[in-house]
């Protein structure tokens, strides 16, 4: 197994390669430049602006700069906030994004896996139906809708929460976001979770461990949904990686100051090397959370082996 | 050792809801199983033999309702509360299932399987109940018991997994011991080994057994008592020995001679060779592709030759995985393969698709499954007539229907059924439709890939007697591929028994079923053949 | 032979599609979600028609006025309106009164009046078909009269003052037919590229999909939001490119599907017939992908749906004054304090379209998947 991990970790550099070259060029092909968009800078400004941050050096030079760079951790500084580099920009943000993020998925893998199997235990029953419909709004909705609501009832009419802000991590500002982020994956969570749970509870294993007189907690738990976790794990690694990475909705609305803004700020201001470093960081997510979930997977069934 | 009764069954319903409303499954039957005896329940599918069963040990589909009586020992088994009923399943009253493949948790070592019934029921500390795991392993006769302990389901054959189920069914020292067609899918020489260890341990034990099966053959070796069940209702109950003798009921009576007969006469010797393989070979490439390294080759057939004559039919004999469909469907040029294949004295394995078009009309083929070979989105009709667009292209729409009628009726079908789809249609009702589909564009061979298997045994002789008839009105010659020898003896004059993709012995099929040479046809002789019972009655 | 077949008069079959209808008949909830489809599309490509007000209009006297079935102008509002014409009019309010639907106002001022000045009473959207009644002969005093506009905002209006209801339904059909848009676009290129790949199979399927699973491992939003920069305020263009994306998921699913059918056996009892390559495309893979295309076009509309409501929330989608549910959505979080109706009305468009169509899109699985029968 770490050979396997290992292995896997040496292919991801080519992957990870062929995105940031791909990501590279497909930004600099983007009609505009960082310096030359409504700005009312002159030429000669922008002239020298863009010879400070090598931006007149023929394109492939820019990218063998950047490569080399980011070989040695340099995201480089970033165009448009010229204050910070790209790498203290995520050391600031991506903790907060983090924070959230995690906290969402916990709470969508606990109460929608929850949901799910109770679902799937009363099928066809008023608890089944309650969950479905749940489940169906849930992910019917855009958080884009929840999010305001949200801040219209518990900020507004009940004085509950407040509208938005970071406040230094503060509990209640957690909540509203967490909240926003989580439901639509609470919603996934439980629907998934209720389908491989009635699947696995239809195996013929299940009917074995029943006529054997197994207690119902080892046919539900120890027979039922050891196997139905697998497409939930499937699932939540790609989810983990984008919850993580931010979410430009939830930030923007809640005024959060995540890194889930970065990408689409840096990209409509051509600010080249934020919009790289947005995107490394969430191929470095992705790659690492696909690894994770072929490992969990090897853990949980026997049949699966890597060597 | 037979005794009281253990167990008795009175006017128990079964019945399923579904969208249509509440189908019945059984309809108020009554049986009773004797302590150390052996019954069997005999039904056809659709009888409600195992829905009776599964009733009485409250493991229905969620969807399933049961009313009656059922008593183990004086307790009603449908009255009783969940821990009540966990209490006597697994230990007082067991059960095996007919998929070996998949009634094991794919997820955990065997041991762990087989020790959990134990600690559940018996409160051994686990270092006990792994003992008492280790001598019911060796109990049913599986090798290395103490590193198989540690091996998963996946890693073992079916009749293994079937060797651990039923360490696990008699972990407890049941009283009952219920056994839904636990045979039924493996092959034959397995299937006899699983029922005498079935009928030694019973003899060790003296646990009763219910056996719930189609196969006639297994009850009169196997059971002591039978019940023949016929949609949802007992038709007839008696002795083995008297049933078999003297059936009272007609359904006992079909079911008995539902054996397909008769022997077929070899083509005269002068007949031409239609068709013809020499050193046949197929290699299938396992894995491999895109940088994945080296495939793993398979040889699924190997340098086989055979001749089929004008107006024979071949019978190819072999179990699960010997290559007997692959080289069907290579002698049709449908599987890429080595060697030659002479279609009417001319060689047929360098045509393309294009070239080998034309000659599609001379060779048939039906499959074994007449649900997955029939188009859901085609009538009938169209699925008949299917073949005569690309062989008959200049034939109106009006001409194609009255062919399909004119096939439909010679396969026995009511032509008015043409515009129905294949859903509407029963198995045997859709395997003339597939035959239909054959024999419309009259062709010269016709490959039937297990075309009796996926029936009931009434339905088989139905079938079979079908297929002769078309032999003998067409002269066609068929290639007959099948693992049930009493079907293939009636259907084929020559036999060739295949096993790990080469032929072990061939020979005219009265020679092979009489006198086979090899071990490996006698031991398939064997255990499709005998009639000795598996022990002395009780 | 030809008797034959007159004499046997064929019993009609029930077909796949014919049961699939039967069974979506009976589904309730998709039947209501498909009849309130229909509804919010009628609603939406001739309500615009009939509401009285232009999506564009302005009505300055009208910002963020809240819903309401009775008309405006409400009787405190008449008096604010008429404050802010007669102060255009440098002249004061001497007095004024409502009789029935005509107001008689008598106004003053320290310069002669100019009867012109009538216009400023005409302008407002309060009030309609001003008259002079009476000039004093001083001409520092004049009597007017006017109708009162009656005007009904059934949704309220934003906060610049246009009708919320007309811009709601004028929206719907942007969002509508985006969706639909890049919904056909998305199935269209994923049908043909997965069955492409399904049907050839072997080292080109395996070429194709590898593409594929590159173009999945890229960010989403990274390429939407590149479209965005290079097709600019084109949101034809740009939803065509949308399209565009979206069609991998559907490639995957149609050449799974597509592999899955051709391994069946009627597929291969076809072949043994000497169907042509042609002749099993049209007779067999095609009917059978039909569903599984039609159960992904319906959940694949409503997530086109949100994603051009998410771009626009973003400012990346429709430009003003062309607006879609994203666009009011966005406009009514940033006014919840002020003016929640702004939120509640397009949500609720957008929300109950979304449940209908996934109603709709269920109901297809459960009527179209012979899994369950």
């Amino acid at each position: 197994m770490p050979i396997y991990v290992f292995r896997r970790l040496l292919t991801a550099i080519p992957t990870l390669f062929v995105i940031v070259t791909l990501a590279f060029f497909l930004i600099r092909v983007a009609p505009g430049g960082p310096f030359n968009q409504e700005r009312g800078l002159s030429p000669e400004i922008k002239a020298n602006l863009e010879a400070q941050f090598g931006l007149d050096d023929p394109i492939w030079l820019q990218y063998v700069h950047y490569l080399n760079n980011l070989l040695h951790g340099n995201f480089g500084p970033s165009y448009n906030l010229p204050d910070f580099t790209v790498g203290e920009l995520f050391a600031n943000g991506l903790p907060i994004s983090i924070q959230l993020g995690a906290a969402a998925l916990t709470l969508a893998l606990l109460v929608g896996g929850t949901l799910g199997i109770v679902a799937a235990l009363n099928q066809n029953k008023a608890g089944d139906y309650a969950v479905i419909a749940t489940a169906t709004a849930g992910s019917t909705i855009p958080s884009f809708v929840i999010a305001p609501v949200i801040q219209l009832l518990f900020g507004l009419t009940w004085n509950l929460l407040p509208i938005g802000g970071w406040n230094d991590g503060a509990l209640l500002n957690k909540i509203g976001p967490v909240l926003t982020l989580s439901l639509p994956q609470i919603a996934i969570v439980a629907r998934l979770m209720r389908g491989s749970m009635i699947e696995a509870l239809r195996a013929h294993h299940i009917r074995t461990a029943r006529a054997l007189g197994l207690s119902r907690w080892s046919v539900v738990v120890k027979h039922a949904l050891r196997g139905a976790v697998l497409p939930i794990i499937s699932y939540a690694g790609p989810a983990a990686a984008a919850l993580l990475t931010g979410s430009v909705i939830v930030e923007t609305i809640f005024s959060i100051p995540g890194v889930g803004r970065y990408f689409v700020d840096a990209a409509l201001n051509r600010d080249y090397t934020l919009v790289m470093g947005t995107v490394v960081v969430i191929a470095v997510f992705t790659i690492v959370f696909n690894l994770v979930v072929d490992i969990l997977y090897a853990v949980v069934d026997p049949r699966v082996r890597y060597d | 050792m037979a005794g009281q009764t253990i167990l008795s069954v009175k006017d128990l319903h079964v019945g399923f809801d579904t969208l249509d409303g509440t189908v019945e499954a059984v309809k108020g039957i009554s049986l009773h199983v004797d302590a150390g005896e052996t019954v069997a329940i005999v039904g056809e599918s659709g009888s409600g033999k195992s829905q009776t069963m599964m009733a009485a040990m409250r493991l229905l589909a969620s969807n399933g309702r049961a009313s009656g009586h059922v008593d183990y020992r004086g307790q009603n088994l449908l009255e009783l509360d969940r821990s009540g009923m966990d209490g006597i399943r697994g230990s007082k009253i067991t059960m095996i299932f007919q998929e070996p493949m998949t009634s094991l948790d794919p997820l955990y070592t065997i041991g762990n399987q087989l020790i959990e019934p134990i600690r559940r029921h018996r409160k051994l500390s686990h270092a006990d109940a792994r003992k008492e795991a280790l001598r019911l392993l060796e109990l049913v006769k599986i090798p290395e018991p103490e590193r198989r302990l540690k091996s998963y389901p996946y890693e073992m054959s079916g009749g293994q997994r079937q060797r651990v189920m039923i360490a696990m069914a008699l972990a407890n020292d049941p009283d009952i011991l219920i056994a839904d067609e636990p045979t039924t899918a493996l092959d034959v020489t397995v299937q006899a080994q699983i029922l005498t260890l079935l009928a030694e341990l019973q003899q060790t034990l003296g646990m009763a057994i219910v056996f719930i099966t189609h196969d006639l053959g297994i009850v009169r070796r196997l059971a002591d008592r039978v019940y023949v069940m016929r949609q949802g209702e007992i038709v007839e109950e008696g002795a083995t020995d008297v049933l078999f003798t003297a059936p009272r009921h007609e359904y006992t009576r079909m079911l008995l001679e539902a054996e397909p007969t008769g022997r077929k006469a070899a083509p005269s010797q002068s007949a031409p060779v239609l068709l013809e393989g020499r050193n046949v070979e197929v290699t299938f490439k396992i894995g491999g592709g895109f940088l994945q390294g080296q495939p793993l080759l398979l040889r699924a057939v190997n340098h086989i030759s055979l001749a089929l004559k004008k107006g024979q039919t071949i019978g190819v004999v072999g179990e699960s995985g010997s290559g007997k469909s692959t080289l069907g469907r290579a002698l049709l040029r449908l599987l890429p393969s080595e060697g030659v294949i002479r279609f009417d004295g001319r060689d047929i394995a360098p045509l393309d698709r294009e070239a080998m078009r034309p000659l599609r009309r001379e060779l048939q083929l039906v499959f074994q499954d007449p649900f997955g070979s029939l188009s859901p989105r085609m009538t009938i009709g169209q699925v008949i007539t299917e073949g005569l667009l690309v062989h008959e292209p200049s034939l109106s729409y009006a001409e194609r229907d009255a062919r399909a009628v004119e096939a439909l009726r010679e396969v026995g079908l009511d032509p008015a059924m043409r515009n129905r789809y294949a859903h509407e249609f029963s198995g045997g009702q859709r395997q003339r439709i597939a035959i239909a589909r054959a024999i419309i564009l009259k062709p010269k061979i016709v490959v039937l890939d297990e075309p009796t298997s996926a029936l009931d045994r009434s339905v088989q002789k139905q079938i079979v007697d079908l297929l002769r008839d078309l032999q003998a009105a067409h002269d066609l010659s068929y290639l007959f591929i099948s693992h049930d020898l009493a079907v293939v003896r009636a259907m084929a004059d020559y036999i060739v028994v295949m096993k790990q993709g080469r032929i072990v012995e061939e020979g005219p099929t009265e020679t092979i079923f009489e006198r086979p040479r090899e071990t490996y046809t006698q031991e398939l002789m064997a255990a499709a053949l005998d009639q000795t019972r598996f022990r002395r009655s009780a | 032979m030809t008797d034959a077949a007159i004499t046997a008069t064929p019993v009609q079959g029930r077909s796949f599609w014919g049961d699939a209808w039967a069974r979506l008949k009976a589904n309730k909830a998709a039947m209501v979600s498909l009849c309130y489809l229909a509804l919010v599309t009628v609603l939406c490509v001739v309500g615009p028609y009939f509401v009285p007000h232009l999506y564009t209009t302005v009505y300055p006297d009208y910002v963020r006025t809240p819903p309401s079935i009775s008309a405006y102008p409400k009787s405190d509002m008449v008096e604010t309106a008429l404050g802010d014409a007669v102060k255009r009019m440098r002249a004061d309010l001497k007095s004024w009164e409502q009789d029935g639907d005509r107001i008689t106002v008598t106004v003053a001022a320290s310069k002669k009046l100019d009867e012109r000045n009538i216009r400023y009473l005409d302008r407002s959207d309060t009030f309609d078909d001003a008259r002079v009644e009476s000039v004093a002969p001083d001409g520092l005093e004049m009597v007017m009269s006017a109708a009162i506009k009656q005007q009904y905002f059934f949704f309220g209006t934003d906060n610049i003052g246009r009708d919320l209801l007309s811009r709601t339904l004028m929206a719907g059909r942007i969002s509508l037919a985006i969706g639909l848009l890049a919904g056909v676009v998305a199935v269209a290129i994923g049908v043909v590229y997965g069955a492409t790949a399904g049907f050839i199979g072997g080292k080109t399927d395996e070429v194709m999909m590898r593409i594929v699973d590159v173009l999945y491992s890229l960010p989403f939003i990274f390429f939407v939001i590149m479209l965005v920069v290079f097709f600019g305020r084109n949101f034809v263009l740009m939803f065509l490119a949308v399209g565009a994306v979206l069609w991998l998921d559907m490639a995957r699913i149609v050449r799974g599907q597509a592999l899955s059918i051709r391994r069946q056996e009627y597929v291969q009892a076809a072949e043994a017939l000497g169907v042509t390559r042609r002749g099993i495309l049209q007779r067999h893979i095609v009917p059978n992908l039909l569903g599984v295309v039609v159960i992904y076009m319906t959940l694949l509309v409503p997530q086109v749906i949100i994603l051009e409501s998410f771009l626009s929330f973003l400012g990346l989608g429709v430009q003003e004054p062309m607006t879609s549910w994203g666009v009011l959505i966005s406009a009514g979080a940033k006014n919840i304090g002020s003016a929640n109706w702004m939120l509640i009305y397009p949500a609720f468009f957008l929300v109950s379209t979304l449940f209908a169509l996934n109603f709709v899109g269920d109901g297809l699985r459960d009527a179209l998947d012979p899994k369950d029968r």
